[in-house]
């Protein structure tokens, strides 16, 4: 087990790695460095005294140290666009991103996994056929449309909702969150709701194809010759055994919804990284970009290694490395 | 009800047209009302779309037949609509309905141009991987996982927002080229695993083996044994594929950093419309939206079909 | 003695876009309690769907068309599903080929037996486990008290198949249907599990139907045998006679094709052709393309299980009316 993990923290390490790597040539080479560091207004004296003090003229060897170096310490620089420093800025606006993605997640789990059961154990009937065709709808129509439709139809129309910013947050400590308030929830429905939809979809697609594979097996068949009730075979054996594989993948599908949100942000201007990052692609604002991928990347690592632990613990043949006979 | 005939009748060998028509997958096409639906719906957006210059009854594009005055206009259907304009107008005079052929021109070129290079880099990173083995597949397959993890939107993002940084003023080709690549870029590798996964199985077989003694050349062996088994999950993939490059390419366009704004394509045109919808002018973006849908959700559809319908272990 | 299961003019059919196929024609046995019944052929003759049409796991579009089955006199091929239910495990118990697959790799091998005892017998959660140990102890498992809390994976192949028998013995049923219980274990846990598979139905007096494609075992293990051809029964009767006395030409080509190890011969014996697909069954008898004794009679008219010698053939050479060639066929 010990070495299970030992292994997975060394590819975690190794894909930071080239994450960092594909930053720190996103600072070298695309656009001048210095000014990614300095910003635009920088003299030419700063310039050189951070040329020397940069070492851009030492191996790129020891450069790509130096930018590990400061990325680990979350250390980017200025961003070139708002003159303020890339962590301050993505720092102010991680809990919005944090809170709607919490929000969006929680939606898509408790919707998706019982639609999805319940297509595949009434497959037949005609509704299970429509939940299907809404699943295809979801992952067919694109974020940024849902949202679209979701603000004319809410906000535009019947103007019961509001379709821009968080609304009333309050601070706790260095955490802004928008969960205290009314205004701030009535804030959180429609971009939760317009970032859950995919990942919804998603889920109940493969929680059916999922749980149509296991009763196909030959243990579940064996199960029902045993005279095992429906409930037991259906919601005992199949069900657990669909989730843990399931399991696995929506916890990184998950991940992937901090990513989506840079659609939903922009859509609904909500102040989070998303909505930074793109802003940040528009004007080619390498410091922010390059902090954005490291940031993102992590947090899938850590999801990835928290999901394989997971599986470790839920599925016992992987357990018994040193099962007796 | 017993078939007396036994099985040693020898007819003449259809021709490849015939059995395809007697075959189980045009059987079920046949009785399936979605997949007819959908292959009709994306028929007509294909068409519109390449016969846009023949077909729109306007030229947006062309600034010396707009007319300001005819800016804003609503559907022809409502009041204040004309009969001219039949989805309406936006801000500048252009006609919608135009505007949409045109847009989805643009969304359809370059979602197939996107997962055609896909698919050439899938299959070939695929068949080497598959066929060589050893170190190579293991680092193929470990770029594969890496990018797994990521999902689509944020490496097509990231390659768009680079290739901008890099030739900030990009001719308008090379935006295409660029967003096509980081389109492409997003989808290979499930491709690559695939065809990896055939390769490696036949690779085992006896045949295979036999043929390598005789000296028969991999590339020889993996055309004409490897690729004909999977085409078909290939082509199941690239349906689906497509749909999902229309949206990845409507998204990036949508949020700015897609197609030139020269080339406005079906997210292009949502984005302009999203300003308007607050002082009601729903229609500038709801036609381009619900196009974009349309379009989306019948390529999806026809995949999904295609799937189930090539799927053995369903029949 | 009063048979247990009784299988009357059994027809099951699977409606396809080109027409409809009958796997099973016709088929008729019966099994006494304490006998075993060995049901051989070629793949594809219809064994495992009889055993499935038992069970009443039949998988559709398959559907049983016509006759009966009767456990214990009452029939029930007609049962709703619930009733069905109650009778598997309880009054039939199953066993399949793929051990490993037999049992949820999620769940330890106690809590599945536990499972499937409280949902037959109303014992308490403390008594079943005891139940549980004691069927692991049975079906010859060493040191059940530990073993009963480990994992499937932790078992070996052949332990793994005992603890599916002890699954399927779990609520004591009468019957024992075993699709291919040993095909996919080594030759030697092979005669463990025949001889566990002779004791139950020999201690216990339950009636086992061994569907298998492996003469070997047939002959080591069975009372009585039916041979399958083409969903239909070409020959039934006792095991002996049916090895050593193969009254049906193409039970002959099987004995004959099995290489023996105290005789010499130059070549096996092989039949012509391949059993036909379900969709191209010839008219009359199944077999008559590829037997060596075919004659006119063959062709027209599809024969019913018949008298022939001491067992019975569905056979037109065994015909009560004298045949125009001799009932001894060259070897």
């Amino acid at each position: 087990m010990l070495a299970f993990i030992l292994r997975r923290l060394a590819q975690a390490v190794v894909v930071m790695l080239t994450v960092a790597f594909v930053a720190f040539m996103l600072f070298q080479f695309v656009g001048d460095p210095v000014t990614n560091m300095l910003g635009q207004d920088a003299t030419q004296e700063q310039r050189d005294a951070l040329r020397r003090d940069l070492g851009l003229d030492e191996p790129f060897v020891v450069q790509f140290g130096t930018f590990v170096a400061n990325a680990a310490r979350g250390e980017f620089g200025m961003s070139l666009r708002q003159g303020q420093k890339v962590s301050t800025l993505i720092l102010e606006r991680l809990p919005a991103t944090l809170e709607l993605s919490l929000i969006a997640a929680i939606l898509a789990l408790a919707l998706g996994i019982p639609a999805g059961v319940y297509a595949a154990l009434r497959r037949q009937r005609r509704s299970a056929q429509v939940l299907m065709g809404l699943s295809l709808l979801g992952v067919s129509l694109p974020t940024f449309l849902i949202g679209i439709f979701l603000i004319l139809f809410f906000a535009v129309l019947l103007n019961w909702l509001p379709s821009f910013g968080r609304g009333e947050t309050v601070a706790l400590g260095r955490w802004s969150t928008g969960m205290l308030t009314v205004d701030g929830w009535k804030h959180l429905i429609l971009p939760s709701i317009t970032l859950c939809v995919y990942q919804l979809a998603l889920i109940m697609r493969l929680v059916r194809a999922e749980m149509l594979e296991v009763l196909r097996t030959d243990f579940i068949k064996f199960a029902r010759a045993r005279g095992l009730t429906n409930r037991a075979v259906y919601y005992g054996h199949a069900l657990k055994n669909t989730l843990v594989p399931v399991m696995t993948i929506t916890g990184l599908q998950l991940g992937g919804l901090i990513a989506f949100a840079i659609i939903t942000e922009t859509v609904f201007q909500w102040p989070g990284m998303g909505f930074l990052f793109i802003q940040a692609v528009q004007f080619a604002d390498i410091p922010v970009m390059a902090a954005y991928l490291c940031l993102i990347s992590l947090i899938f690592v850590v999801i990835n290694l928290v999901v394989d632990l997971l599986y470790f613990a839920v599925d016992p043949r992987l357990r018994a490395e040193r099962g007796g006979h | 009800m017993d078939s007396p005939v036994p099985s040693d009748a020898a007819a003449a060998e259809p021709g490849a047209l015939a059995r395809f028509l007697d075959g189980d997958v045009w059987h079920s096409f046949r009785r399936s009302p979605v997949a007819i639906v959908s292959s009709v719906l994306v028929l007509l957006c294909v068409a519109a779309a390449l016969f846009a210059p023949w077909l729109a009854p306007h030229d947006p594009f062309d600034l010396a037949t707009l007319e300001l005055s005819d800016a804003r206009l609503p559907p022809s259907w409502l009041a204040e609509g004309s009969p001219k304009y039949l989805l309406g107008t936006d801000d500048q005079g252009r006609d919608i309905l135009s505007a949409l052929m045109y847009g989805a021109r643009i969304s359809l070129f370059v979602a197939l141009a996107a997962v055609l290079l896909s698919v050439v880099l899938g299959v070939a990173l695929g068949l080497l991987s598959g066929f060589v083995g050893g170190r190579i597949d293991g680092f193929i397959m470990r770029v594969c996982d890496v990018m797994l993890s990521f999902p689509a939107i944020l490496v097509a993002l990231l390659i768009d927002g680079a290739g901008r940084a890099m030739f900030p003023d990009a001719h308008e080709m090379l935006a295409f080229a660029v967003l096509i690549l980081a389109i492409a870029l997003t989808g290979w590798v499930k491709y690559a695993r695939t065809v990896r996964g055939s390769t490696m199985v036949e690779r085992q077989k006896e045949y295979v083996q036999a043929a390598r003694v005789i000296g028969v050349g991999s590339g020889r062996i993996m055309r004409r044994h490897v690729l004909p088994n999977v085409l078909g999950p290939v082509l199941v993939l690239a349906t689906i594929d497509v749909a999902q490059a229309v949206i990845i390419e409507a998204t990036l366009s949508f949020l700015g950093v897609g197609v030139p704004p020269t080339s406005p394509s079906l997210g292009t045109l949502i984005r302009i419309g999203n300003d308007f919808l607050f002082s009601g002018e729903w229609w500038i973006t709801v036609w381009p939206g619900i196009m974009l849908m349309v379009l989306a959700l019948s390529v999806n559809l026809l995949g999904d079909w295609l799937r189930d319908a090539l799927n053995p272990r369903l029949q | 003695m009063k048979p247990l299961l009784e299988v009357r003019e059994l027809r099951v059919e699977f409606p396809t876009r080109r027409g409809t196929l009958r796997a099973l024609d016709d088929i008729s046995f019966a099994i006494a309690p304490g006998e075993i019944l060995g049901v051989v052929g070629e793949s594809g003759a219809g064994k495992s769907l009889t055993g499935a049409a038992i069970i009443g796991l039949l998988e559709p579009p398959g559907r049983i068309a016509g006759g009966e089955i009767l456990l214990d006199g009452r029939r029930i091929d007609d049962l709703d599903a619930d009733a069905m239910r109650k009778l598997r495990g309880k009054q039939i118990g199953a066993v399949f080929q793929d051990p490993l697959t037999s049992l949820n790799p999620l769940y330890t091998v106690g809590r599945q037996l536990v499972e499937t005892i409280r949902t037959h017998l109303p014992l308490g959660a403390g008594a079943a486990r005891e139940r549980a140990i004691e069927l692991l102890r049975q079906t010859g498992i060493p040191a059940p008290e530990a073993r009963v809390d480990q994992y499937p994976h932790q078992f070996s192949g052949g332990m793994r198949q005992r603890v599916v028998i002890a699954l399927a013995l779990a609520a004591e049923p009468r019957l024992i249907v075993a699709d291919e219980p040993t095909t996919a274990l080594d030759v030697s846990i092979q005669a463990q599990i025949i001889a566990l598979l002779r004791h139950l139905a020999k201690e216990k007096g339950a009636a086992v139907m061994l569907v298998t494609h492996d003469m070997g075992v047939i002959a080591e293990t069975c009372d009585r045998v039916a041979v399958m051809y083409a969903g239909r029964i070409a020959e039934l009767g006792p095991v002996h006679e049916v090895i050593h006395v193969p009254a049906h030409p193409y039970t002959r080509g099987l004995m004959g094709s099995i290489p023996a190890m105290d005789e010499e011969r130059e070549r096996l014996l092989q039949i012509d052709g391949a059993m036909p697909r379900l969709n191209a069954i010839p008219r009359g008898c199944a077999f008559n393309p590829r037997c060596p004794q075919v004659f006119e009679r063959c062709r027209r008219e599809r024969p019913e299980l018949m008298p022939a010698g001491r067992t019975q053939a569905a056979c037109w050479l065994h015909a009560p009316a004298a045949a125009p060639v001799g009932q001894e066929a060259p070897r």
